[in-house]
């Protein structure tokens, strides 16, 4: 794989040099080119797959379940039956309307996959066409990296940009063999959607705009992330209005990809109307408009004295802007529009949802990206990337404009939420390979010295330093992505990598264990509470209902099972007892130093249970008394009494013959810490204690209180251990 | 176009004389385009067919909203979406048609500016079938 990425980056280096005009020359860089694509390909493909070699063949982390089992569906079931899917065994008893609320792209592209080399005689098993389908859609986005770029500056930045694009660990990371997500498909079709746009917008061609509209129209389908697509290219074209660089060919590249893309995005049931409908998309339909007037002013304009035309023009674009903005408004007052998401919000004020949305803000995903994470994922195009928009900027091209405009933004909202770090990468990696290919273009060009008998030696070692120094960076980068890739990107988060003692990989395996003992040992029907975190998991692994999972369509409802978890055991009880839910699954890390664990997400879910009972659960109450998030003796009466504590320490500090050490924590738990458990009892805990299961124990037969039985009990036991001890006398007596 | 310079006077707070004078400017500019238009319909048929075809297709669109807004209910709003913006991509497609029979782009000769105009229409059509239910 080292060696693949190396020569590809040589090479693709070298063919700016070979403009020759001979045949034999074309035919060469024919040749050549398309080994630089098949190397481009294996590298993509190769690197993708540390995942499946260090671990296996297996879905990874959350989402990706929920994504692999409606695939299942699908491919069990009609089309239609996929697309009127009511699950019925999550959001319990809610149940979800899952085939209007998904973005069916990903699964339909694998089931038609699948039913194709079912067709070619290749029966392939449907998880293994899930595992692979990242890595195969990896070397088709590089692809169209490659003819994007192309279009933006010639071939070789396309060959530089499209090996960039295989191998860059900002991409790598949502796309590993495994990682079944929408990212996996959607980035590339973002690709080739922008590339046909590129190439529309160029020549004004209907037939490329309408490609444009049709890959919209599946991006759309793939992806929520859409809207950048949607917002983005109205943009270009207003940026472009305002430059005073309007022509036809704008107007019928914009109007057609926008007539038949918006069309085309609402046979999307869970897009549905909202393309007129919400104000995310509202930008385009502006422009749309603007781009008509701008066309009949153009008209007007050829026509009539450029000085006259000045004054018209700007007293009717002033009208316009007023009522447009005015009607906007208007509309979205009466509620024609919805008006703005909360994550669109998010974006701008990036407090806003920690206040007032704390569902978003709780997902590790829409966090701010932490500075060193830009060099982590790009390696040394960070640095490239603002000299290509730089260079960019310098010969400003209608499509240059695209590119810059792309960056700025994207660069604003990678800063902001850290998945968008993944529509960033494709950008850095353009304007990093125009950069790069710049670079090389005039110091790796020796045509120059070749041809003059009288050598130049300070010019020569300039070139050889420069070009040279190039080189090794790439070469570097080769091994930076090599090795972030095999190190952080290639674990499944289901099975978990560890070291022992003397050094020896294991492999921690409890949530399987948990999720296989769940699926033998409990009733086809019985219902999994849990945090929302694992519930495609349980629903993917374990095959049992679940009250909440990740598609967190219902605030409120993940808010009540916060709430039992924040809840003394009575209340809990209660509350479950209502969800007619029969386990309660939580997930504890203290004892293997799993950071990730619930006892860590808990404020999360007091806070939304908080924005919901404000009255009933207050986060103050689970600090210590000196404000701190303490799990030991000094954790407030809240703390200990609430279900999450109760279950995740439940016979913990027992496990260390008294004090148990927290590893996550780094605190003691003393047994008398842990209060008893009155209405659960615990039915499984797996080996490391990653998972605990416990069930809601059945009403007292005697009509007690769960709490008073569980009194009784003790005080019996403790009786009975006197007794016990006093039995000898006893029997020494009769 | 007339009744925007009459919003202009009320909002310009300068002289009434550079209201007349936008007044003036506006009128010009429609009277030139006007003429200008009647002789580029007059020298080409083609242009003069898809013009009709635009203005039929704003009628059409014209109607549908009426018939929306009398029967005060827009019920199978798909099909009213549908109707509607193929009304206006079909025109749109015949504009950028229209601009490339007057001056073809560069790369796309005018024969293949036609099929490409198919193409799209035909995938608008089936799209909006589609959609109509």
């Amino acid at each position: 794989m080292v060696t693949t990425g190396k020569s590809t980056i040589a090479e693709s280096a070298k063919t700016p040099v070979l403009t020759g005009k001979s045949s034999l020359v074309r035919w060469v860089q024919t040749v050549l080119t398309f080994t630089i694509f098949l190397a481009i390909f294996g590298a993509a493909v190769s690197s993708r797959l540390f995942s499946v070699i260090r671990f296996e063949s297996i879905i990874h982390e959350f989402d990706p379940w929920f994504n692999f089992r409606a695939t299942k569906y699908l491919v069990t079931h009609s089309f239609l039956e996929f697309l009127n899917w009511f699950d019925d065994r999550t959001w319990y008893p809610l149940g979800r309307v899952t085939g209007g609320t998904l973005y069916p792209g990903l699964m339909t592209t694998s089931g038609a996959v699948w039913h194709l080399l079912k067709r070619i005689g290749l029966p392939v098993d449907i998880r293994n066409v899930c595992v692979m389908f990242a890595p195969a859609f990896s070397g088709i986005t590089a692809l169209a990296t490659y003819h994007f770029t192309k279009e933006i500056k010639d071939s070789g930045a396309g060959l530089l940009a499209a090996a960039f694009m295989a191998i860059v660990p900002g991409y790598i990371s949502r796309s590993v063999a495994g990682s079944y997500d929408n990212e996996a498909i959607a980035i590339t079709l973002l690709m080739v959607t922008f590339m046909f746009w590129i190439k529309a917008q160029k020549t004004g061609s209907i037939l490329h705009a309408t490609l444009t509209a049709l890959f919209y129209f599946y991006m759309v389908s793939a992806w929520g992330g859409y809207v950048f697509i949607t917002n983005l290219i109205p943009l270009h074209i207003f940026i472009l209005i305002l430059m005073g660089r309007y022509n036809a060919k704008l107007y019928s590249a914009y109007t057609t990809w926008y007539a038949i893309g918006t069309l085309a995005s609402m046979q999307i049931p869970f897009v549905g109307f909202l393309p007129i409908r919400s104000n995310d998309h509202m930008a385009a339909l502006g422009v749309f408009g603007l781009l008509q007037l701008v066309a009949f002013g153009h008209f007007v304009k050829t026509k009539v004295s450029s000085d006259k035309f000045r004054v018209v023009m700007i007293v009717s674009l002033a009208l316009i802007l007023v009522v447009g903005v005015a009607a906007l408004f208007a509309l979205t007052y009466f509620g024609f529009i919805a008006p703005w998401t909360g994550r669109f919000y998010s974006l701008w004020d990036t407090n806003y949802a920690k206040i007032h949305i704390p569902i978003i803000a709780s997902v590790s995903e829409h966090q701010p990206v932490a500075w060193p994470a830009f060099f982590f994922d790009t390696h040394f195009l960070i640095w490239l990337f603002p000299a290509g928009v730089f260079l960019l900027f310098l010969d400003l091209k209608d499509e240059h404009v695209f590119v810059i405009v792309y960056s700025v933004l994207c660069s604003y909202f990678a800063g902001v939420m850290i998945r968008l770090m993944l529509t960033l990468t494709p950008v850095i990696c353009v304007a990093a390979a125009v950069a790069l290919s710049k670079i090389f273009d005039v110091y790796l060009d020796f045509s120059h010295t070749m041809k003059n008998k009288k050598v130049n030696v300070s010019n020569l070692v300039s070139r050889l330093l420069v070009s040279s120094t190039f080189i090794f960076y790439l070469v570097l980068f080769v091994f930076h992505c090599t090795w972030v890739n095999k190190m952080a990107y290639s674990s499944p988060s289901v099975v978990l990598p560890s070291t022992t003692y003397d050094g020896r990989t294991v492999l921690i395996d409890d949530f399987r264990e948990a999720y296989y003992w769940l699926r033998l040992n409990t009733e086809e029907d019985a219902k999994i509470a849990s945090w929302w975190d694992y519930g495609y998991q349980i629903g993917g692994m374990a095959d049992r209902t679940t009250l909440v999972d990740n598609n967190t369509w219902n605030n409120t409802h993940i808010a009540l099972v916060g709430k039992a978890m924040a809840s003394p055991e009575e209340k809990s009880y209660e509350i479950l007892k209502q969800l007619d839910a029969d386990y309660v699954l939580v997930i504890f890390g203290g004892l293997l130093g799993f950071s990730g664990d619930d006892v860590n997400k808990f404020l999360w879910m007091v806070r939304i249970s908080e924005g919901i009972w404000p009255d009933e659960i207050n986060e103050r109450n689970y600090f210590s008394a000196t404000g701190e998030y303490r799990v030991d003796s000094s954790a407030s009466q809240t703390m200990k009494e609430c279900l999450m504590y109760k279950m995740s320490y439940q016979g913990y500090p027992e496990l260390f013959g008294g004090q148990g050490i927290d590893k996550v924590r780094g605190q003691t738990i003393l047994p008398s810490d842990v209060l008893p458990l009155d209405y659960f009892e615990e039915v499984f805990t797996s080996e490391n204690w990653l998972v605990r299961l416990y069930q809601l124990k059945k009403e007292d037969s005697e009509g007690r209180s769960l709490k008073d039985a569980g009194d009784y009990e003790r005080s019996t036991t403790k009786s009975n251990k006197k007794k016990n001890f006093k039995k000898p006398d006893l029997d020494l007596r009769v | 176009m007339t009744p925007k310079p009459k919003k202009i006077t009320k909002t310009a707070s300068t002289a009434s004389s550079t209201a007349n004078t936008v007044t003036q400017d506006f009128k010009e500019a429609y009277r030139l385009a006007l003429k200008s238009y009647k002789e580029q319909v007059s020298s080409d048929a083609r242009l003069k067919l898809i013009d009709i075809f635009c203005a039929f297709l704003v009628v059409i669109a014209g109607v549908q909203t009426l018939f929306m807004a009398l029967i005060r209910d827009t019920f199978p709003f798909n099909a009213f979406l549908s109707g509607f913006i193929i009304c206006v991509g079909q025109f749109v497609l015949l504009i950028s048609l229209r601009l490339q029979v007057q001056e073809p782009f560069e790369g796309v000769p005018k024969n293949r500016a036609f099929g490409e105009f198919v193409i799209a229409s035909l995938i608008l059509h089936f799209t909006t079938l589609h959609f109509i239910n």
